[in-house]
């Protein structure tokens, strides 16, 4: 119950508990489920601490092989194989490989975003997507490492000079989610951040054919 | 109880030969391991209040929102600098202290194995310390956080001192470390009680021995780093700078392949404290020794396969995510293991809620929770979201803490009635637990949170419509709850020190060796030494103080002046010789003094002068070593109880010989580390092929390896002479030896300054190639010199055919030289077609 008061005020612009895309959302979950394991797990461990105390009520002499063989291992490894399996099946679906998908480059520098399309001009350090369609962005930086990030779509990718890495996220309704920096990149670094403008299909369609995002009425 | 009967006379002897030297000189070169482990204890308490310090001003700062207290420039220090304190500064050292003041008195032993080295070890922590705080007083701290990831750190981004001195300052304490394993290793391995086989060894010193061979393979991948980061802002030999054949990639894999380990190096003896006192507390045997030994070594092969997790952001293959992310999943089964016998051990026994229990107890609650986030993040999709966020802060302070920080206050409330010989004071000690144990929930629990709301890591200030307010305010009182509970706890410490009772024997019943003592303990330790026969030698013997202070033991003479203790055969604890310590000395202070005159002039850019603090470096090693071994033959000499054993010296299992195997060890393992920075930037690295490859060095090859090869096999026949007492051959044979390496080192010369390395400065290649001949020539260089140390060792009466087990620390070292010979110049061979 406490749990739920508490993540019920878990909103604002930069919360990966209130999520607003399948990835950030499949995550979210995620957490739950691990909190709520989690939870149960240190409850277990601190009882059975508790009654390490309470002589009268545990038997004194249990085979270690009880104890470490089925306990430790076996209970434990267990339990880790149900959630590597779990953690799959997330990851698996947020690869960005396979199915059509817009290619976005965002290219960090300290401290400002560049965002560019493949049939578009840039659009400087704003980025924009469409609704309800995945695109893939291809994130790359030209001096230190800074950290892709929009925390209500989907987890982060680090902007590394010299490489390019992908991520795949996509937004379920329109509107605008801040991005930032996430790796540490100078006394910058803090404000280095950006904004993401998911467009509906129209908007989206007419800012391809080069509207501008004035003329779309985000500015 | 009073302090034991002693044996007066003997008494008057060992103090004699074991007292360090009176007044300064005393402090300057006392070598005396009880004293050296006090002294490292200490200083990490100091650099543990200056790291919580700057931790107090960080929760000042974060406390309400757009708080103006400092900016982002001091920030970066202050964040930077307390997690370099207290990884580097606060928590290596004090288990290395923890190390050197229990380990010889759990083992049996008068001192550790190397005296001088721990001396020398603490003489570099001092001044790399000073180091590091003294650019704080002038504001040039390292600011680029405590994995100081480039390019960020590169000259381009960081040009001032400040990344210098955290690469330098570190690279020194790293040495201390590395010297302070080396040294626990062999003296686990070595000077161990008579009849302490192996697994009748105190859990603590599995930990102990499995947390030092971390070290020796842990901590050169971060050296080698650090050195290549610091070539590259001194001289600009490109190996991170992607736009010059670098990769910032090759620094994260360098510093994780460290930097995962180093957190188990951290857990391991922590968690060894745990398994001492947890039975002694409950008043039983531990549960499942084998089964905690087996997970203590499948902990510490493991952590070194998923340094990777600290790297799940950088655009990994999915293929080797999912390995790592199994592999970091798997480290929680041993973990598990050693949790479940803790429990049992209380299931077993009848624990009672004294204060050290207290702290186990806090341990336990903060540090399953620690490991739990550990697993989430362990998760790949998961650890994309909370990476670089709060979360992690939360998830490493409960770790660190939980898993560090309140075994050790428990092993400090343990073991310091046997340091001072006092009783602790009631109650003082319970208060600061609550404060400390209740302000680190508040502090941490909901930073978790409040990292998935999204604030990251590293920021000095946020906005109040970010909604994060209430949280961090929450956190910084916690804060500072918790920095009162451990300000109680230092009160508690030194008021226990200056105004107690006297404490007795065995406050705690502790059932291991080091009770077994005069508490506090003597300069030698023991009188006599014990021999055991069990895991718990006082449950079989309560008495046993009082028998080895009357001379009941084994050496309980004195002969020579020498300070004398019990080398042991490693697996079944038989006796072999007698060790020969060294005394109180000045070489480790003036050893830590020329090395620390290397980074000092590193760090003015006075680059001409270091070769003076390598020739400094060099003279005072040579009389170091010289210092050692004996003139004449002495032969079986009786150790007490009937038994008689040559001297160390004139034997071949020695100290010295496993402390040069793992010496070599890390030192392979930061070649090991350079041609896996070959291999990666060759593959991964943006600019390859490189402008130009290296010329024909064919013939240089051919004869750096023949002139190595021959240098080794003069090497080998000169100890058959030895053997055969034909010592003038010897002679000449070790002289041609060493005159092959030079051959050798003349021909890698001709390849690295012949005009067919392309220029270092343009690309990666060149580079790598250019760290690759400087090692080879380094070592063959180090090889002649041991090599003319040898002949002039067999020239003065030092070797003779029971004396040569110098030799043989010389072979390994030579056959050492020729082996990275002919690997790295066939490397450089094959890498010749670059292009
Ligand atoms: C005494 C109580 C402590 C408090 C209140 C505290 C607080 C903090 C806080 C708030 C940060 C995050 C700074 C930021 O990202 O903006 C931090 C970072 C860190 N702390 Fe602590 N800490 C404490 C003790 C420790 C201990 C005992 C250790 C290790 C043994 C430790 C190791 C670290 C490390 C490694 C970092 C990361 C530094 C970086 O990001 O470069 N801390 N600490
Ligand atoms: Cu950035
Ligand atoms: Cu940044």
């Amino acid at each position: 119950m406490a749990v739920l008061l508490v993540l019920a005020g878990c909103g604002g612009d930069v919360s990966t508990l209130d999520p607003a895309g399948p990835s950030a959302t499949s995550i979210a979950m995620m957490w739950s489920v691990m909190l709520i394991g989690a939870t149960f797990i240190t409850i277990v461990v601190l009882s059975l601490l508790a009654l390490g105390f309470r002589r009268s009520v545990v038997p004194r002499r249990i085979p270690e092989s009880l104890w470490l063989g089925y306990g430790a291992i076996g209970i434990v490894s267990v339990a880790l194989i149900a959630l590597l399996i779990y953690g799959f099946l997330v990851g698996g679906g947020q690869r960005p490989i396979g199915g059509p998908a817009t290619t976005i480059r965002a290219t960090a520098q300290q401290w400002h975003w560049h965002f560019s399309y493949e049939a578009r001009a840039p659009t400087g350090a704003v980025l924009v997507m469409p609704v309800g369609h995945p695109v893939t962005v291809e994130v790359t930086a030209t001096d230190v490492i800074h950290g892709f990030w929009i925390p209500r779509l989907g987890g982060k990718v680090d902007a590394i000079p010299g490489h390019v890495n992908r991520l795949r996220l996509q937004a379920d309704r329109p509107g605008r989610f801040v991005g930032l920096c996430a790796e540490f990149c100078g006394t910058g670094h803090r404000d280095h951040s950006f904004t993401a403008i998911a467009l509906s299909p129209a908007d989206w369609r007419a800012f391809m054919d080069g509207a501008s995002l004035e003329a779309l009425g985000h500015d | 109880m009073t302090e034991p009967l002693l044996d007066p006379r003997l008494q008057r002897d060992l103090d004699r030969i074991w007292s360090p030297e009176p007044g300064w000189r005393g402090v300057l070169t006392n070598v005396n391991h009880t004293d050296i482990g006090k002294r490292f204890m200490i200083a990490a308490v100091v650099y543990f209040s200056v790291a919580g310090l700057l931790a107090m001003l960080i929760r000042a700062q974060l406390a309400s929102p757009r708080s103006a207290f400092v900016g982002p420039e001091i920030y970066g220090q202050i964040f930077t600098m307390h997690g370099t304190l207290m990884m580097f500064m606060f928590a290596i050292p004090m288990f290395e202290g923890l190390a050197l003041y229990l380990l010889p008195k759990m083992l049996g032993s008068r001192d550790m194995a190397f005296p001088r080295i721990g001396a020398y070890g603490w003489w570099c922590y001092v001044f790399g310390g000073a180091m590091l705080l003294g650019s704080m007083l002038v504001g040039k701290a390292p600011d680029g956080g405590w994995f100081m990831y480039t390019p960020l750190s590169s000259r381009t981004y960081t040009p001032g001192i400040n990344a210098d001195i955290w690469l330098l300052g570190a690279t020194f304490v790293e040495i201390s470390a590395i010297c302070a394993a080396v040294e626990i290793a062999v003296t686990v391995l070595k000077l161990r009680a008579p009849g302490m086989s192996l697994v009748r060894m105190p859990l603590f010193a599995w930990y102990m021995l499995a947390t030092s061979l971390m070290m020796v393979f842990g901590f050169p991948p971060l050296i080698l780093g650090s050195v290549l980061l610091e070539v590259e802002r001194a001289f600009g030999w490109p190996f991170f700078d992607p736009t010059r054949g670098g990769d910032s990639l090759l620094w994260q894999h360098l510093f994780w392949l460290f930097g995962h380990p180093e957190v188990y190096i951290i857990f391991l003896p922590a968690a060894g404290v745990v398994s001492t006192i947890l039975p002694v507390m409950a008043r039983t045997r531990i549960v499942g020794y084998g089964w905690i030994v087996a997970s203590i070594f499948a902990l510490a092969i493991l952590s070194f396969g998923l340094w990777v997790h600290h790297m799940f952001t950088v655009g990994i293959p999915h293929m080797a995510l999912a390995f790592f992310s199994v592999a970091s999943t798997l480290v929680a089964v041993p973990t598990a293991v050693q949790l479940f016998a803790w429990i049992a051990t209380l299931w077993q026994g009848r624990p009672e809620l004294k204060l050290p229990m207290l702290y186990l107890l806090g341990m336990f609650s903060v540090f399953v929770m620690g490991g739990l986030t550990g697993v989430m993040l362990a998760i790949v999709p998961f650890n994309w979201q909370a990476h670089d966020t709060a979360f992690v802060t939360a998830h490493l302070h409960y770790v660190l803490i939980g898993g560090f920080v309140f075994p050790i206050l428990a092993g400090i409330v343990h073991w310091l009635p046997h340091v001072t010989g006092r009783a602790r004071i009631p109650r003082l000690g319970e208060a600061a637990f609550w404060l400390i144990f209740l302000g680190f929930h508040a502090t941490f629990l909901l930073m978790h949170l409040v990292g998935l709301m999204g604030m990251r890591r590293r920021i000095d200030t946020y906005d109040a419509a970010a909604g994060w307010t209430a949280i961090n305010l929450l956190s910084s009182v916690g804060a500072f709850v918790m920095a009162f509970g451990f300000a109680l706890f230092l009160a508690d410490c030194v008021l226990q020190r200056v105004v107690n009772r006297r404490s007795g024997q065995s406050p705690w019943g502790g059932t291991t060796l080091e009770w077994a003592t005069a508490v506090p303990p003597r300069s030698y330790n023991f009188a006599s030494l014990p021999a055991v026969s069990s895991r718990d030698p006082l449950m079989d013997e309560p008495r046993m103080a009082v028998r080895l202070a009357r001379g009941g033991g084994y050496l309980a003479a004195t002969r020579y002046g020498w300070r004398e203790t019990l080398g042991v055969d490693t697996t079944t604890g038989r006796i072999l010789q007698i060790v020969v310590l060294p005394g109180s000395s000045a070489l480790p202070i003036l050893l830590a003094g020329a090395t620390g005159s290397f980074f000092l002039f590193m760090l003015a850019g006075l680059y001409g002068l270091t070769p003076l603090s390598l020739v400094l470096v060099v003279a005072i090693s040579w009389r170091w070593a010289w210092t050692t071994g004996s003139t004449s033959e002495h032969g079986e000499l009786p150790a007490g109880l009937g038994s008689s054993v040559p001297p160390h010296f004139e034997t071949q299992d020695t100290p010295g010989w496993w402390a040069s195997i793992f010496t070599l060890s890390a030192n392979g393992t930061f070649l090991a580390s350079l041609i896996f920075g070959f291999a990666f930037l060759w593959v991964v690295a943006p600019g390859w092929p490189p402008p130009a490859c290296l010329g024909p060095i064919g013939t240089e090859t051919a004869i750096a390896i023949l002139a190595s090869t021959a240098g080794s096999a003069s090497l080998a026949v000169a100890r058959r002479m030895v053997q055969r007492g034909s010592l003038g051959n010897a002679i000449r044979l070790g002289a041609a030896a060493a005159a092959g390496m030079g051959v050798a080192l003349v021909a890698v010369a001709a390849i690295a300054f012949g005009g067919t390395l392309p220029i270092v400065t343009d690309h990666a290649y060149a580079a790598v190639a250019a760290a690759l001949l400087a090692y080879v020539a380094m070592h063959l260089a180090l090889a002649a010199l041991m090599l003319a140390y040898g002949t002039a060792r067999i020239g003065t009466g030092y070797v003779s055919p029971r004396r040569s087990h110098e030799l043989a620390i010389i072979g390994q070292w030579t056959h050492y030289a020729t082996a990275t010979t002919l690997l790295i110049l066939v490397i450089l061979f094959l890498a010749q077609s670059c292009r």
